[in-house]
């Protein structure tokens, strides 16, 4: 059964790769689609059995993969709880995404390649989330960057599309550099690359002291350290986040998937599946927090300003990123993970919403060209609400549960830790401002007037409107619409009823799953598959708080809604106003802080001035003007006249050569042995 | 003293092609179309033998297999052959290439094709020899002589300025094995004899090892290349044929890394220990440096040629590591940079038989005209930076685990070559095949034809099968290299580390 849950996905691909154009896109669309539900349905069973159930956990050997000395590397699918949720949580939303993409993509030529890549991404992150090894991890997590960058950049015609996909790549590249080094040194301290192993061993090495990178280092702490760079590549946090907001410019059911329930969650899997040796690092924990709690404030003020409606979402799945961490941060994995299970619901809920938006809006992204389309397209209004209200975090929605969750283990983490006090504040300040941006993208897409867009699919063919179209065949199908007078319409049944679903989770999978995750059948649900160390109270520690904590942050939620209601829909053109007489502040936020500037000055430019340095100055002047130029040039002309004065032909001179080289040789030889 | 083998058959059959070569005239398309034909079989038949060769191979024994052994030149020089898990990969590997380089100059070539052929088949006798010898003058002639035809192939059949590549190639490769030729002289003074598997056992001074290893390590580094005397490569692969750069990276350079293997690291293990600092330093150096230089490459072959620098880092890095995982992923890194980088070159080949030009400027969009080239050309990027499950990432990973437990500073830069190579990798792909095709010279480019199909599937799948199941190589390796770490007397890296951690 585990078998099929992961290689269904990869048949699909298959298939859809070898004969995708053969048999039609629609073909393609339904096995793929239909493989994916049966991998989904396989998966609720696994998880009804392995973390509802008694059923236990294993780890099946596939095969063997690398064998070097002590090195043993196999292909397993280890299943246990917590792979179990996460096999649900992919399994169940890439199969919704397959669904609706058929309706959203039906304009693409190019369906059966969108098809196969996305299960292709499925197959990749199914294998990292069962590997029971570092090195099958990151297999899974090197193939669904793989999946990331080729759906990223689907669209190849736009420079902008494959600049994002090169970019998502490469900063993940910078986080993988981490995880390398980690697996190497994990592999030095304990022998081992497979899970168990290290979780026997890594008690024994706790608060050791190590040589390594030329200092002295607390064995885990840099090891957990190492391996929390590639979480932060992948989980796109503080410093590593540039590349996600770029990855909109790929098609939504992509974002929706990939950029926003699964792919990016893998660095809070990661984190969690190595809690027994994160729990030996107080250091280590304490950066998680750090970096966490960083990016959940950063990436919201960055949100609130965005007007682009994918943007928005995807800050926000940055700033949520931030939380899981500061949950897992302050020894609260179980939290974390909790919440990664429930935002992978609302927050593809959005994306899909959004995506629902944008197909009835023509593929217009921008949402000061939108406005008033409640009454259009009033069913993807209330699932995109419903989406909204889980996010954050109205009474007895998904989001209630796991994200206060995570707000009142960091107050009890607190206690004991500054960087809890900090992830505190910053959850709970963050709180507000998701509110905030939440609502005010509800407000600006479906409330208020219609906004027309100056500017765009006044000329179908005029390359300035490259940003907000895709591709040629985008225009096709709307280019009898007189002058971007389009009525906004519903999504067909089929992208609808993925919205419908999920919008079922976002409202109950918090209610109803809570009490396993993080309540009271916490040990009989996880059965010990989460490292929590004999002084990490955390899960009680978090029911004993002040009660005033567990309100702050309905509190924060309604304050961000009634400021968003008063600037959008009771007073507008406050937030305009308020940007005008803050023109820094505004710009410093809607260029995102200015981090890819900075990138591009630090690294980006250095890189290719080094390169050509070394080329035309290293090699060119130095190594080849010291060295063989000069001799060869005059070697160059004495041969040049040597073969014009014989026959003419290089290589009768050649063969001489050979003939002398091969005499000289063996004259040398026998004279010299001898 | 045994007969001629299955080893020596090997080595000498493609002069059989040769032979018949010389009776094809070069003058009509029959004639040319013969030539090519007695080649292609010739290079097939003994793609056969190897194949042969291998399953008669013995996994488990470290030590020399297949010997044979005959006096020759009047009894003053000794003609032995043998092979071991770290030169028998090799061996099939060459003739592995072999038909695929053929197949490759089919078109392409189309003036002296009798000729030609004849100097890749005996490039083929040569290579194969080189990793059969097991008599230091038999090797030497088998390493140096692979020169000259290799230098004939550039000088006649290259590009604009073949001569000035073919003796920089020349000059290079020549300097560094005249100090090698001194060292085995004097090493056949110092032991008497010539014999590969006595030398292994000769002890030599410390002292002299170390001018020894130095005069060895002249004539390896150039053939790898190791940095700083890598600049041949570049300007030899842009002016060579398709084919030859094919054999260039994948064969030649690894006969550098074969001779540290074979020579450098058993012979003079004192040495190699004293050197190993030189050696990483040179590594990480090559490993940053021409990554960073591939990154602004304006030609497609010397992009790959540069990376292909990088690559041959990963090996020196790894076989000084001087433990199981470094020296086995070192040759797994060799034999998949040969696949890996072959079929790269042969994807250059693909768009310059079409559109003669290798400037990445002049392309862009191609996906739109070849998908299929796309597709291949996507997952040959993808090995060459290493992405799990092709058989790039194994021995990338296997040489930087060994070499962290080495030294983990070295490994440390090393690494940062994975964010290096994915960067001109993906750049390189997204120039050449993505964006919208707007030249015009472009619209009317063929997708891959049936030929080059057949070319480039069985590469394409063994460097996906490689990924998933590397055993074929390493466990062909694994005896012989845990029979050199040990008489290297380097402990494996984490019981050495649990050693240290406990106190």
């Amino acid at each position: 059964m585990y078998q099929a849950i992961v290689f269904l996905p990869l048949l699909g691909f298959l298939i859809a790769g070898a004969v995708g154009n053969r048999i039609g896109a629609r073909a393609t669309e339904i096995i793929t689609t239909g493989f994916l539900f049966v991998s989904c349905a396989l998966s609720w069973v696994v998880f009804s059995q392995v973390a509802l159930g008694h059923g236990h956990a294993s780890a099946p050997v596939l095969a063997n993969w690398i064998n070097s000395g002590g090195l043993k590397v196999d292909w397993a699918l280890r299943v246990d709880t917590l792979t179990a949720v996460m096999l649900v949580v992919v399994t169940s939303v890439s199969s919704l995404v397959h669904l609706y993409s058929i309706g959203y993509m039906h304009e693409d030529p190019s369906r059966p390649r969108f098809f196969g890549y996305l299960s292709l991404f499925t197959f990749a992150m199914l294998m990292l989330v069962t590997a029971d090894n570092l090195v099958q991890m990151f297999f899974g997590w090197e193939g669904v960057g793989l999946a990331s960058y080729l759906l990223i950049g689907f669209w190849y015609d736009k420079p902008s599309a494959n600049a994002a996909a090169i970019k998502a790549f490469v900063v993940n590249r910078v986080g993988d550099f981490g995880f390398a080094l980690g697996i190497f040194l994990v592999y030095w301290l304990t022998g081992s690359v497979s899970f168990d192993s290290i979780f026997a061993a890594a008690p024994g090495l706790a608060h050791k002291t190590i040589h390594v990178f030329g200092s002295d280092w607390d064995a885990w702490t840099i090891t957990c350290l190492l391996l929390f760079m590639g979480a932060m590549g992948k989980s796109a946090q503080f410093l590593l986040h540039t590349w996600l907001p770029d990855a909109m410019e790929g098609p939504t059911p992509v974002s929706a998937l990939i950029h926003a329930a699964t792919m990016v969650t893998a660095g809070v899997f990661m984190v969690a599946r190595l809690s027994p040796v994160f729990e030996l690092s107080h250091t280590a924990l304490t950066f998680v927090t750090i970096i966490g709690a960083t990016t959940a404030i950063f990436a919201a003020t960055v949100g609130l300003v965005q007007n682009d409606i994918k943007r928005v979402i995807a800050y926000s799945t940055c700033s949520q990123l931030g939380y899981m961490f500061v949950a897992l941060g302050v020894g609260g994995y179980a939290i974390g993970v909790f919440h990664l299970f429930t935002h992978a619901f609302f927050k593809a809920l959005l994306f899909l919403g959004a995506g629902s938006v944008i197909h009835a809006m023509h593929h217009e992204q921008d949402m000061r060209y939108m406005g008033g389309l409640r009454k259009d397209i009033p069913f993807t209004f209330a699932m995109m609400t419903i989406g909204t209200l889980a996010l954050t975090g109205f009474p007895l929605t998904a989001g209630y549960y796991s994200k206060d969750a995570i707000i009142e283990a960091a107050y009890a983490a607190s206690a004991h830790s500054q960087a809890a006090t900090y992830g505190f504040l910053m959850t709970v300040l963050a709180a507000g401002l998701t509110s905030f941006y939440s609502w005010r993208l509800v407000f600006l897409t479906f409330f208020g007037e219609r906004r027309v867009n100056p500017n765009a699919h006044h000329d179908d063919h005029a390359a300035a409107h490259d940003d907000h179209a895709h591709a040629d065949h985008a225009h096709d199908d709307h280019a009898h619409d007189a002058h971007g007078d389009h009525a906004p319409h519903e999504s067909p049944l089929v992208m609808l009823i993925p919205l419908g679903l999920l919008a079922i989770g976002a409202l109950f999978a918090g209610w109803r799953y809570a009490p396993y995750f993080i309540g009271h059948d916490f040990d009989e649900f996880w059965k010990g598959v989460i490292g929590q160390g004999p002084d990490n109270h955390i899960m009680h520690a978090m029911h004993e708080i002040p009660h005033f904590v567990g309100y702050l942050p309905f509190a924060m939620m309604v304050l961000g809604f009634l400021v968003a209601l008063w600037f959008y829909i009771l007073a507008p053109g406050t937030a305009d106003a308020l940007a005008r007489a803050n023109p820094l502040l505004y710009r410093f936020l809607l260029n995102k802080w200015y981090f890819d500037e900075l990138y591009n000055v630090l690294f980006v430019r250095p890189a290719f001035w080094l390169g050509r340095l070394f080329w035309k100055e290293g090699d060119g002047r130095i190594i080849d003007g010291l060295g063989p130029d000069g001799v060869a040039a005059t070697v160059q002309d004495v041969t040049r006249n040597v073969v014009r004065l014989q026959t003419g032909y290089l290589y009768h001179y050649a063969f001489a050569m050979l003939m002398g080289v091969a005499a000289f040789i063996s004259w040398y030889l026998l004279g010299g042995v001898r | 003293m045994t007969g001629p083998g299955i080893l020596s058959a090997l080595t000498f059959l493609p002069l059989v092609g040769v032979f018949m070569l010389l009776f094809v005239r070069n003058d009509d398309e029959a004639g040319k179309n013969a030539a090519r034909h007695i080649a292609l079989w010739t290079t097939v038949a003994t793609f056969v033998l190897a194949c042969l060769a291998w399953s008669r191979f013995d996994n488990s024994a470290p030590g020399f297999q297949m010997v044979e052994q005959m006096g020759w030149a009047g009894g003053g020089l000794v003609y032995k052959m043998g092979v071991d898990g770290i030169s028998f990969p090799f061996v099939v590997l060459t003739a592995f290439l072999m038909p695929f380089c053929i197949l490759a100059s089919w078109k392409s070539i189309d003036t002296r094709v009798s000729e030609y052929m004849i100097a890749f088949l005996v490039l083929e006798t040569l290579m194969i020899g080189v990793f059969c010898a097991l008599d230091l003058v038999l090797f030497y002639l088998f390493f140096e002589g692979g020169l000259i035809p290799m230098f004939l192939i550039i000088g006649i059949w290259g590009g604009k300025r073949r001569i000035y590549a073919s003796f920089k190639f020349f000059l290079y490769t020549l300097v560094g094995s005249l100090l090698m030729l001194i060292a085995i002289m004097w090493m056949a003074n110092y032991a008497h004899t010539t014999d590969i598997t006595t030398l292994l056992q000769t002890k030599f001074p410390v002292d002299a090892q170390k001018w020894l290893w130095l005069a060895f390590f002249a004539s390896f580094a150039v053939k790898m290349p190791m940095w700083p005397v890598h600049t041949w490569l570049p300007d030899a692969h842009v002016e060579a044929p398709t084919a030859g750069s094919v054999i260039l990276a994948g064969i030649l350079l690894k006969m550098g890394g074969y001779g540290f293997l074979r020579f450098s690291l058993p012979m003079f293990p004192e040495a190699s220990h004293h050197f190993a600092p030189l050696v990483f330093a040179l590594s990480v150096i090559a490993i940053v440096y021409t990554s960073l230089v591939a990154l602004v490459q304006e030609d497609i072959k010397k992009l790959i040629a540069y990376s292909s620098v990088a690559h041959m880092g990963f090996v020196t890095m790894g076989m000084f590591a001087m433990n199981q995982q470094g020296v086995q992923g070192a040759v797994f890194q060799m034999v998949s940079h040969g696949l890996v980088s072959g079929a790269l070159f042969l994807c250059v080949g693909v768009i310059y038989d079409r559109m003669h030009t290798r400037e990445i400027a002049a392309y862009g969009g191609l996906v739109h005209r070849m998908p299929l080239y796309a597709v291949a050309f996507m997952l040959f990027t993808m090995a060459n930076v290493g992405l799990p499950g092709t058989s790039g990432f194994v021995g990338e990973f296997l040489t930087l685990l060994g070499t962290f437990a080495a030294n983990s500073k070295v490994a440390f830069f090393a690494t940062s070559g994975v964010i290096l190579s994915a960067a001109y990798a993906l750049y390189l792909y997204r120039r050449v095949i993505f964006g919208k095709l707007e030249k015009p010279e472009l619209a009317s480019i063929q997708d891959l034809s049936m030929r080059e199909v057949a070319i480039l599937a069985p590469l394409f799948f063994l460097v996906i099968y490689y990924g998933v199941h590397p055993a074929p190589i390493m466990d062909a390796s694994a005896a012989s290299v845990a029979q050199l770490v040990k008489s290297l007397g380097s402990e494996p890296g984490p019981i050495k580390a649990a050693a240290l951690a406990t106190h």
